[in-house]
């Protein structure tokens, strides 16, 4: 439709809007997510939805217990490889549509405990990953940005067409394979399909 | 609080056949210690637990400690006839030091509010013969603590009840602890690099372009 | 249970040995509301009762000590930080005391009262979440842990303008801080250390008279004083239990033989007495705050001889300890004399205090077992380091 024109329906009283718009609103503003915390970063996370910083503005306050209820998986925290698996198959029991935001250093890539050996070097070696927010930990400000990033992707979705949401797409891939513990590493130690290893630049 | 030379000697009386020695510290802390053979290890626990005079009832922290074998080089001063004049010389010493694994206990009492007294019990080698007996039966503290030691260094405790990984899974193999673990290559690039990790990454980087 | 079907686990196999089919046994955790983070208990239930509980830990195993013995000393000041992420600034201390040990470096005077100072904020932070948390356990979610930030917002903002990080301070120095407080500052603290009874005071006549806490906390969990001591229990826990042990007293680290305070001490050491403990000691608290703003004059921030570079302490070893707000947390350090810990070890206050856990929580409800944890008091960041 044509902005000029919803904007002079709008000073007329009509408001006119798309069923996409409508319908990525109401995703938008009732993202639910998972109640799970692994780290420092989850007492940011918990601090994010008191009083001061109040993500209930942003329609978040439901953090659900049980991977089925939740939209939203909010990686807070360094993911070890004994908990990698387990990060992983809760990933998989989330239904769609699902999100991830990968919270802090140690989610994204191992941050300062990188040099670990139980420590898996970002969680995006196995899980699709939406959003990154650096820190250690993130402030709360920080989280909020990464929310409001979250919900201006949910609404640039596209319902139909080749770029539509995997809950729209029966082909596409909604479970991940989870790693097994090996005698020395996770077998395998990353998911081909989701993650390669940068370019090594000198 | 007892010396740490008082506490060596009632424990050679009051237990046959065991044997301490004070190792000593020159740190500022000047926290010495008594190592105790493994054979009498649980015998002193418990001596030094149920003392009326020492009552270390509380045992604050146990840990390991690896020790691969290593060369040793110590500074003597010898004296030698050269020229027909006595002088100093100094000589340095070489010696092979068995690797061995430790354990390292450090009591206090909270009857008496005195300590620490820190005791150490060390295996033959770190390979085969690598066991100690347990502390468990004699504080309880231990309980955790002395599997962390098994699970990262790779000490069987036995008389433990309940030996097993803590902090790994149980299929794990290796004891990541340990000086020469070599931890699995799932390394990046880092941008940053220095020292150790430089040379990682430089190795990685080779590897990625080889493939 | 497909979670429970696919973790192969020695407690299982142990545990179905003697299971006659009428128990349940159940994986709580490691993804568990009420677990503090990603702890997992293996629990066997008769009905409702516990009749066998095994803690499993590493699902957070960081590698702290590993990481350490690779970096130089002052390198692990910000991992110490990542240790118990509720209480920073009391972790910094306890390393920089271990080091100060093994090197013996002296503290300045006014370092030290900003250590304290630091610190007793960092305990009444740390109690009052661990109140809010622990009420949350028991069914009142929201408000009570909603109020316990709120109080912690306020220390945060404190911490913010002294050390530029709300949660990773990384402020302690080996041998005093690493700057000295912002203008302005002790009055700010001063204001928040004022207002505290009265948040005390509210959280209690909320909740310490409580019915349904009193039910729910009082004869839970039980601990005799013979088995804490035997189980090097340390900190409220502890205290709960009876026993009079607090390091602030029997070491007298830092400066604290300066100030007048009481050490509260439990009958019972049950969870009410273990909650009650707490708030106690919070009130003892603001009395050590209040003489410590009142007491801190101008001058040094750090010893002179510390080096920040090329820091290497000579040939030895120290065990340092001091009373963290969950318990006695201890740094082991030893010095090959080079510019790395040859080893380095933190005794953990929260791991160690788990040794009971079974005990606790055995012929209890399991509706109790996550309220008998929540009055533990553990971080996991600490527990699997």
């Amino acid at each position: 439709m044509d902005e000029g024109l919803k904007s002079e329906l709008q000073k007329q009283g009509v408001f006119t809007t798309t069923l996409e718009s409508l319908y990525n609103w109401g995703r938008l503003n009732s993202v639910w997510p998972l109640q799970f915390g692994l780290a420092c970063c989850a007492i940011e996370m918990i601090a994010t939805t008191m009083a001061r910083y109040d993500l209930a503005r942003f329609g978040a306050e439901v953090f659900r217990p049980s991977p089925r209820q939740a939209d939203l998986m909010i990686v807070a925290g360094t993911v070890t490889k004994k908990m990698a698996p387990q990060v992983v198959r809760l990933y998989n029991q989330m239904g769609e549509p699902k999100y991830v935001i990968a919270m802090g250093a140690c989610a994204i890539s191992g941050g300062p405990f990188k040099q670990g050996y139980n420590v898996l070097k970002g969680i995006d070696r196995y899980i699709p990953v939406d959003v990154h927010i650096p820190g250690c930990p993130p402030r709360p400000e920080a989280l909020i940005h990464a929310f409001m990033t979250l919900q201006q992707k949910i609404s640039d979705q596209r319902l139909t067409g080749a770029q539509r949401p995997r809950h729209l797409n029966a082909d596409a891939q909604s479970e991940f394979p989870v790693p097994k513990f090996g005698e020395h590493d996770l077998e395998p130690a990353s998911n081909a399909d989701v993650w390669s290893a940068p370019a090594f630049v000198r | 609080m007892e010396t740490l030379e008082q506490i060596k000697a009632r424990i050679e009386v009051a237990i046959p056949g065991a044997s301490a020695t004070i190792i000593p510290n020159d740190s500022p802390s000047a926290q010495r210690s008594l190592l105790v053979d493994c054979g009498h290890g649980l015998a002193v626990a418990k001596f030094l637990r149920d003392d009326a005079e020492l009552k270390l009832d509380y045992c604050s922290n146990a840990t390991g400690v690896d020790w691969p074998e290593a060369e040793l080089t110590e500074k003597f001063k010898v004296k030698q006839v050269v020229d027909g004049v006595e002088k100093e010389v100094e000589e340095l010493k070489k010696t092979l030091r068995p690797g061995y694994l430790e354990a390292v206990y450090h009591l206090y009492s909270m009857a008496k509010k005195h300590g620490p007294v820190i005791i150490r019990l060390r295996t033959e080698n770190r390979t085969d013969k690598n066991h100690l007996p347990s502390l468990t039966p004699v504080w309880r503290g231990c309980e955790f603590q002395e599997r962390e030691i098994f699970d990262l260094y790779g000490i069987v405790f036995d008389g433990h009840p309940d030996l097993r990984r803590i902090l790994m899974w149980d299929g794990f193999k290796d004891f990541p602890m340990r000086r020469d673990y070599v931890e699995p290559d799932d390394y990046e690039y880092e941008p940053t690099p220095h020292d150790d990790v430089l040379l990682k990454s430089k190795q990685h980087g080779e590897q990625e372009s080889k493939v | 249970m497909s979670i429970v079907a696919e973790m192969p686990s020695k407690n299982f196999e142990l545990l179905s040995k003697d299971g006659d089919g009428e128990l349940l046994e159940i994986a709580m955790g490691p993804h568990h509301p009420s677990t503090h983070g990603v702890f997992r208990m293996d629990v066997v239930l008769d009905g409702e009762r516990v009749v066998k509980l095994k803690p499993v830990f590493g699902y957070l195993h960081r590698n702290h000590e590993k990481i350490a013995e690779g970096t130089t000393y002052l390198g692990s000041m910000p991992y110490t930080d990542r240790l118990d992420y509720f209480c920073s600034l009391t972790n910094n201390w306890a390393y920089a005391l271990a080091v100060e040990k093994l090197a013996g470096l002296q503290v300045p005077e006014r370092a030290e009262y900003i250590r304290v100072i630091t610190a007793e904020l960092t305990r009444l932070q740390n109690h009052a979440c661990l109140m809010g948390f622990l009420v949350q356990d028991m069914g009142a979610s929201g408000t009570p842990l909603m109020y316990a930030f709120r109080e912690r917002e306020k220390i945060l903002d404190l911490f913010e303008s002294l050390t530029g990080a709300r949660m990773m301070c990384n402020y302690m120095r080996f041998g005093g801080c690493r700057c000295d407080l912002p203008a302005g500052w002790l009055d700010g603290a001063k204001k928040v250390v004022a207002e505290t009874p009265r948040f005390i005071d509210e959280f209690e006549a909320l909740l310490a008279g409580n019915e349904i806490l009193m039910a729910r906390t009082q004869n839970v969990g039980a601990m005799s004083r013979e088995l804490a001591i035997n189980a090097s229990i340390t900190g409220p826990m502890l205290r709960a239990a009876g026993v009079n042990y607090d390091l602030r007293k029997v070491d007298r680290y830092g400066i604290y033989d300066r100030f007048q305070f009481k050490v509260p001490l439990g009958d019972h050491g049950d969870t009410y007495d273990r909650y009650m403990v707490r708030v106690l000691e919070m009130r003892e608290t603001v009395k050590i705050l209040e003489q410590a703003l009142a007491g801190i004059s101008d001058g040094p921030i750090i010893d002179p001889k510390a080096k920040l570079r090329g820091f290497r302490p000579k040939v030895g070893e120290a065990y340092g300890r001091i009373e963290a707000p969950k318990g006695e947390l201890g740094f082991y350090l030893i010095s090959d004399g080079g510019p790395n810990p040859y080893r380095y070890r933190v005794r953990p206050p929260s791991l160690i205090n788990l040794t009971v856990l079974e005990d606790l929580c055995l012929g209890q409800l399991v509706a109790d077992v996550v309220v008998i944890l929540g009055s533990v008091d553990i971080v996991l960041g600490e527990v699997d380091r």
